[in-house]
């Protein structure tokens, strides 16, 4: 039955109807009525952020360690465009978000009026979807509409800009059904084509040299899709690599478990892909940061690709078998159906295969040389890794951009799915600090812990303080090396070290920092002294800032540089990454 | 043109593009909403194809459905990604690429200002009739002339018109529609 209701009291009753528990915001102007109509119920909590970039990186953190859609509510104007580099982020990492942005009345768009932006021409490229509701009828379908939107398919962010005199405006508040809702042209794919999924499992079965590429995609289909995965995997005996957007859908402490593969992957897991026989993608997109140099990917092989998003089919990479379907769906097929095609993994025909992976792995392609007088960055990570599974705890990280983030992504080790947030897509610097809110906020009594760098964290340092508002205990863990160290390492390899504006003068006093915004801070330098500095800052029930000094020039290791196959990827034993490139390379620069 | 192109996916290790780029005609039928030609034409240059002509107009009223033509310039692969693209927006219901699907009807109506005295005026009408346009206004010194056809035919009309006193063009864009009984 419908219901009579202002549009702002509509919005709220659409997120409560969508089970909507937490959104993340900042008022302004154009946003009173529903910041009202907010603070006169109590179903949902309203996380006061300090910049609206921040609402959307705490929505996405919330959003990729739920599987629920994450909601941001922001004013008009500057609200809005403050919004656009997490709404990016979203859409970049395929993460579900729901943005309501205000906007000025409707008699005073196209004005140039007090805090009017053109939302949505400003996010229609960065956005799945947008609306601009000019009408009070049209609210009740739209904002139903986009959590569908949002949510279904290859999710994304979907933005709804309401109009200040629309919020004020009298309806009928009605539910939609699904099926009614206006779009019909949008239709997502959900299963696999079943002749399809015979033909890449009859692959596999003739497969001598297999590898499995996973991706995000596997973790948004949500936990069944790693469950799934991890069956076909023990049923085929196959070798599992991911990118770093799909960490923690196959153990890393599983034996068939290759480590990220990619520009800073693993030597197995790069050499691998290189040289399989059967490269079965499930749920990735080949990203340059995967591929390296397309025309010597992976040249002898014939490649499955499963993906929900028809776009991302020979979009980079032309395939063999491709398959269109939601990645949970189409893994449970394939199970099925090799099920019904043979019961015993290919142990003996891929054995050789084995062989040749733990040559690779042998090398140690991890490695680095530990010292007693500076912390290295991956130390420090590893000696975080061990004290915080220690704890006993639910564990997630969430990553600033750079080269701690991939060191996490190398020397941290993810078993379950949902637990690593990190801008993969856009390299968002300042993504981890807000996430690391957004997933405290999700999961009160987990261990949430931000891997970040100096340079990163600084970006949206202010979020610290709405942490500290919601009494919010996460860790932030700076691996301090006063440097913008990817920056600087592409400096080394192909810009003659000549260091412009890659390192980071007057740094704050992260402790004091720490102290002024009310949360603790910890500093260590000795690594004799790191793990006791490490369990001070996870005994602490409260956030903690945790400034890390760190070796200043160290490389990030493996790497593919941008632009060579996967097969010359430099390994950490090499003394100076300058030569790699010669000099004709570098005249192409 | 587009970074995905590239083979080594470098800007350090740049290589030349080696597949032909092929004019092809899309037609794309989508709901007639607020900003949806902003969308189709934000994914054209978002991701550096081309456009060469593009028509829209509302063609079934009852179901708000717009009809939009499309002539692009790129090689098969983009192509390919073109229909792909433009099918994952929302409001798209369908995409055809009629020069892959066969033989297609196309068609663009043109006005062209010709002003002129004497023995121009003269040949002016000549070439109209030649070419089977149709003055739809006429001054002492000027006419407009109304000419549908290929684009081609009015390349061609628009060619021998420019010395004989031409004053403006304007054109509609390419329309087109495939042979035979079936629809989009």
């Amino acid at each position: 039955m419908a219901e009579q209701m202002t549009g702002a009291e509509m919005v709220i009753r659409a997120l409560t109807d969508n089970g909507v528990e937490h959104i993340f915001g900042y008022p302004g102007g154009a946003a009173l009525p529903i910041y009202d109509a907010m603070f006169q119920q109590d179903k949902i909590q309203h996380i006061l952020v300090r910049h609206e970039q921040g609402a959307t990186h705490m929505a996405e953190g919330y959003a990729r360690s739920t599987g629920k859609c994450g909601v941001v509510l922001v004013t008009s104007g500057p609200g809005a465009t403050n919004a656009v580099t997490g709404l990016t982020d979203a859409l970049m990492d395929s993460i579900p978000l729901v943005c309501i942005t205000a906007q000025v009345p409707t008699n005073l768009i196209g004005s140039d009026a007090f805090q009017e932006c053109d939302t949505v021409g400003i996010t229609r490229s960065c956005t799945k979807y947008n609306y601009l509701v000019k009408r009070i009828e049209d609210l009740p379908r739209v904002l139903h509409e986009a959590f569908l939107i949002a949510t279904t398919g290859r999710p994304g962010p979907v933005v709804i800009d309401i109009p200040k005199d629309v919020q004020f405006a009298l309806g009928n508040y009605y539910q939609p059904d699904v099926e009614t809702l206006r779009h019909q042209s949008y239709r997502p794919q959900m299963d696999g084509d079943l002749g399809a999924i015979e033909a890449a499992v009859d692959m596999m079965l003739r497969a001598e040299r297999p590898v499995f590429y996973t991706g995000g995609g596997v973790i948004n289909a949500g936990p069944e899709a790693s469950e799934a995965l991890r069956e076909l995997a023990e049923l085929t005996g196959f070798p599992v690599t991911s990118t770093l957007m799909g960490l923690g859908a196959f153990p890393a402490s599983n034996p068939q478990w290759l480590g990220m593969l990619g520009m800073h992957g693993t030597y197995e897991a790069n050499l691998a892909m290189h040289d399989c026989d059967v490269m079965i993608n499930i749920g990735a997109r080949f990203d340059d940061r995967i591929t390296g140099r397309i025309d010597a990917f992976s040249p002898g092989s014939r490649k499955i690709h499963v993906d929900i998003d028809p776009s991302s089919i020979n979009k980079v990479v032309p395939v063999d078998i491709p398959i269109i379907g939601d990645c949970a769906r189409v893994l449970r097929e394939m199970v099925r159906v090799y099920r019904s095609k043979s019961n015993q993994p290919r142990t003996e025909a891929i054995a050789p295969w084995w062989e040749q992976i733990d040559e690779w792995r042998a090398v140690n392609s991890l490695g680095y040389k530990n010292s007693t007088t500076t912390i290295k960055p991956q130390y420090a990570i590893e000696r975080l890794y061990e004290a915080s599974k220690a704890q006993g705890k639910d564990v997630y990280i969430t990553t600033e951009v750079g080269q701690h983030q991939m060191w996490a992504a190398q020397h941290f080790h993810f078993d379950q799915p949902n637990r690593w947030m990190t801008s993969g897509g856009l390299g968002t610097m300042g993504y981890g600090l807000p996430a690391a809110v957004g997933v405290q906020v999700a999961h009160p009594d987990a261990l949430v812990i931000d891997i970040a760098g100096e340079a990163s964290v600084q970006m949206t340092m202010q979020e610290i303080s709405t942490a500290v508002q919601y009494r919010l205990p996460v860790k932030i863990f700076i691996l301090n090396n006063e440097r913008m160290g990817m920056v600087r390492q592409w400096q080394d390899l192909l810009h003659g070290s000549r260091y412009a504006h890659s390192y980071s003068e007057s740094l704050p006093d992260f402790v004091k920092l720490a102290e002024a915004y009310g949360a603790k801070g910890v500093r260590c330098d000795n690594p004799a002294e790191l793990d006791a500095a490490i369990a001070e800052m996870l005994d602490y029930d409260g956030p903690v800032l945790f400034d890390v000094v760190v070796e200043k020039d160290e490389n990030c290791l493996p790497m593919i540089p941008s632009g060579k196959p996967h097969n010359e990827i430099i390994l950490p034993d090499t003394a100076n990454i300058g030569s790699i490139i010669d000099e004709k390379g570098r005249q192409l620069v | 043109m587009n970074a995905h192109l590239q083979p080594t996916g470098s800007a350090y290790f740049l290589t030349t593009e080696t597949q032909a780029a092929e004019r092809h005609t899309l037609t794309v039928l989508v709901d007639n909403e607020p900003g949806v030609l902003a969308r189709v034409v934000g994914l054209f240059s978002a991701r550096g194809y081309n456009i060469d002509s593009l028509t829209v107009s509302e063609t079934e009223h009852d179901k708000h459905r717009s009809r939009i033509t499309i002539v692009t310039m790129a090689t098969p692969k983009v192509l390919a990604q073109i229909k792909l693209q433009l099918e994952r927006l929302v409001p798209v219901h369908k995409v055809h690429d009629l020069t892959a699907e066969g033989e297609s009807l196309e068609r663009e109506l043109a006005l062209l200002k010709v002003a002129g005295k004497g023995e121009n005026r003269v040949e002016t009408l000549r070439l109209a009739d030649a070419f089977r346009a149709q003055v739809v206004d006429a001054s002492t010194e000027s006419f407009v002339f109304e000419i549908t056809g290929k684009p081609a035919k009015i390349d061609q009309f628009i060619t021998l018109m420019a010395p004989l006193g031409l004053v403006e063009v304007v054109r509609t864009g390419l329309a087109a529609i495939t042979r035979g009984p079936e629809g989009m």
